[in-house]
């Protein structure tokens, strides 16, 4: 391959494909992660777009037009001002509906950044440093993971009171264990693996191996991690305003909706129905995504 | 070329290992009282079996992890009370497998430039020419700088961790088992460039291995070590023409043939594994060995002066005459 121009494609050829090429390949071949990805966008767009997209006000209540059904009942009320029907208090529940994903993604997001950012540091620590800093970590992370999450999140928010940025803070700080046991297994296992000598070796500050050697290589399995809390946290801000402790009326929230609904769920089960599977939707293209990507990149991992 | 660039002196290590639920732990001596030196330009050899300390030695050396009891100076200075830096700066190494000693995540231009971007206060573009000057030197091709390792073979990452090694000019590379990792073909080619690079800059190397065709083709003087001590110090020559101390002459015959009529040599070693937790008293060798005297279970060996080189044996004690003296020097 004598070429005089390095960066012909001849001698490209010659090269294996990047680890990035290699992986955008994997990820656009995998039907689950692109299923996964094609679904969350979709609900992130609508969120992002409610207030250009929704057909009335979400707050709006018009006590005549109360518990219309959905246009695909067959029923005389039913009307395409109102796609998906009103609720109990006539508020149009397509309205409510694009609204309050706004509200899921932004408590998953948040709590899932928060508990991240906490798990991260404590796994990364115990995993890097061992010894007696391991100790202290590992018992942090038992102590944690011996706490009832729902419990210990509807004592908090009974006591201090719910809203939106105490649902938010009181997942992130107890949803953290996953990447705090999972941070911690996979910095050991680089811990020992000769790189990170060398770079002792180079002379490298703890700070700038954490960052730079080990970090990069521990990507991985965070970002799979961070889906798989972000649909726990979605799950948990469900069951908590379900139980009214989590967003407050009149916000409209998926949970929130699916309790509001809960007396007349014999009557009228589209009211349960809909916020239902628009949560079951969210969580499994978070989960069918958090799949796909380790699916993607976990071959990095072997070589 | 006589300037000492490396001097152990009295260097020893123990490890506290746990001895099982409910029971004390107990110390592991891995390394018990190390002394030489590596001159300026020399290529000085460490063999030993599995487990004898070899890689311990080396993390001492490189400033890793600090010795129990003992010093290591470096270019005269005690590298215990130097900034890290300092230290790094005169001395790298070269690991035994290039698939782990490389970041997957980082390209082969950033793994190469580290030292000196860590090292030095150097621009971005001064690095970049070192990096390709350097490249060019260990035989790496200009367009692999932005590869990753995962695109490297074996050879080619080696020469990848020679070149970060090398390219601030370090006084002296710990080389530990640089080829045992690779394919047979690419070894030779890996030896001879660590030889051409040796003999173009005159680098000192400390080659540590268990292969000891590998040694005496490289080195000029060869250690052996045995449970944490050196037995036996020589020039090449003289130790593979004739060891004095029955473990050096033991590894010397149980280098394999390609010729499989000879069978597998059998070394008189016996099947007594050495145990870094429950070292022998006396002299450490002497449950394996097949010379073993009455007295060399009760009275540890001096290191003793024997024309250019140290032998660690009672055989060759100068008070011990009840021995014939032609049986140890074959």
């Amino acid at each position: 391959m004598a070429v005089t121009d390095p960066v012909t494609g001849a001698a490209e050829a010659v090269l294996a494909p990047s680890p990035a090429a290699r992986m955008r390949g994997r990820a656009f071949g995998h039907a689950g992660f692109v299923l996964g990805a094609v679904i969350l966008i979709g609900i992130f767009a609508m969120a992002l777009l409610a207030p250009m997209v929704a057909p009335h006000d979400p707050f709006d209540q018009v006590l005549d037009r109360k518990l219309i059904p959905p246009v695909w009942f067959d029923s005389a009320k039913a009307t395409w001002e109102h796609p998906l029907g009103t609720d109990q208090l006539g508020r149009d529940y397509l309205s409510r509906l694009l609204y309050g994903a706004r509200i899921s993604l932004l408590i998953g997001f948040a709590a899932m950044l928060i508990s991240m950012v906490i798990g991260t540091a404590i796994g990364v620590a115990g995993g890097y440093f061992g010894g007696r800093v391991d100790m202290v970590c590992n018992f942090i992370i038992t102590t944690r993971l011996s706490l009832p999450v729902v419990l210990v999140a509807i004592a908090v928010v009974s006591l201090v009171g719910s809203s939106l940025s105490v649902v938010i803070w009181v997942l992130g700080l107890l949803i953290w264990d996953r990447f705090a046991v999972v941070m911690r297994a996979a910095t050991m296992q680089l811990r020992g693996r000769d790189f990170v000598t060398a770079a002792e070796a180079i002379g490298c500050s703890r700070a700038r191996i954490i960052l730079s050697e080990i970090m990069p290589n521990v990507m991985n399995s965070l970002i799979v991690v961070a889906t798989v809390e972000m649909a726990h946290a979605i799950l948990l801000e469900a069951a908590l305003s379900f139980l009214g402790l989590g967003v407050q009326p009149p916000e409209p929230s998926w949970g929130l909706m699916i309790s509001e609904a809960k007396g007349l769920m014999f009557f009228d089960g589209w009211l349960i129905a809909i916020p239902g599977a628009a949560l079951f939707l969210l969580v499994l293209s978070i989960n069918l995504l958090g799949d796909g990507l380790r699916d993607v990149t976990a071959p990095e991992n072997r070589s | 070329m006589s300037e000492t660039v490396l001097e152990a002196r009295g260097v020893r290590r123990s490890f506290s290992v746990s001895g099982g639920f409910m029971k004390p732990r107990r110390a592991l001596h891995a390394v018990r009282g190390v002394d030489f030196t590596i001159r300026r330009g020399e290529v000085v050899g460490l063999v030993g079996e599995s487990g004898c300390g070899k890689s311990t030695l080396a993390k001492l050396l490189l400033g890793l992890m600090p010795p129990s009891e003992g010093e290591i100076l470096l270019e005269g200075a005690p590298i215990s009370g130097q900034d890290r830096l300092e230290t790094a700066r005169r001395i790298q190494p070269i690991f035994q497998d290039p698939y782990s000693s490389l970041n997957p995540r980082k390209s082969i231009g950033t793994i190469i430039g580290l030292p000196l971007r860590v090292q030095t206060d150097l621009g971005g573009a001064e690095i970049a020419r070192r990096v390709t000057e350097t490249m060019d030197l260990v035989g790496l091709p200009a367009r692999v700088v932005d590869s990753y390792p995962n695109q490297l073979s074996g050879g080619q990452r080696q020469r990848v961790a020679i070149a970060r090694a090398l390219i601030n000019r370090p006084s002296i590379i710990i080389c530990d088992e640089p080829t045992s990792a690779l394919d047979v073909s690419v070894q030779s080619q890996i030896l001879n460039l660590l030889q051409d690079l040796q003999r173009e800059f005159g680098l000192t190397y400390l080659l540590i291995s268990h292969d000891l065709s590998v040694v005496e083709h490289m080195a000029s003087r060869v250690a052996v070590m045995y449970l944490g001590r050196i037995v036996e110090e020589r020039p090449t020559a003289g130790l593979f023409a004739e060891a004095r101390h029955p473990y050096a002459r033991a590894l010397l015959d149980s280098v394999l043939t390609p010729d499989p009529s000879l069978g597998i040599p059998d070394t008189h070693l016996g099947a007594a594994f050495p145990n870094p937790l429950e070292i022998p008293a006396g002299c450490s060798f002497h449950p394996r060995c097949p010379k073993a005297m009455p007295r060399c279970c009760t009275v540890a060996p001096d290191p003793l002066r024997i024309g250019d080189g140290m032998v660690e044996c009672l055989l060759h004690a100068p008070d011990q005459h009840d021995e014939p003296e032609e049986e140890t020097t074959r």
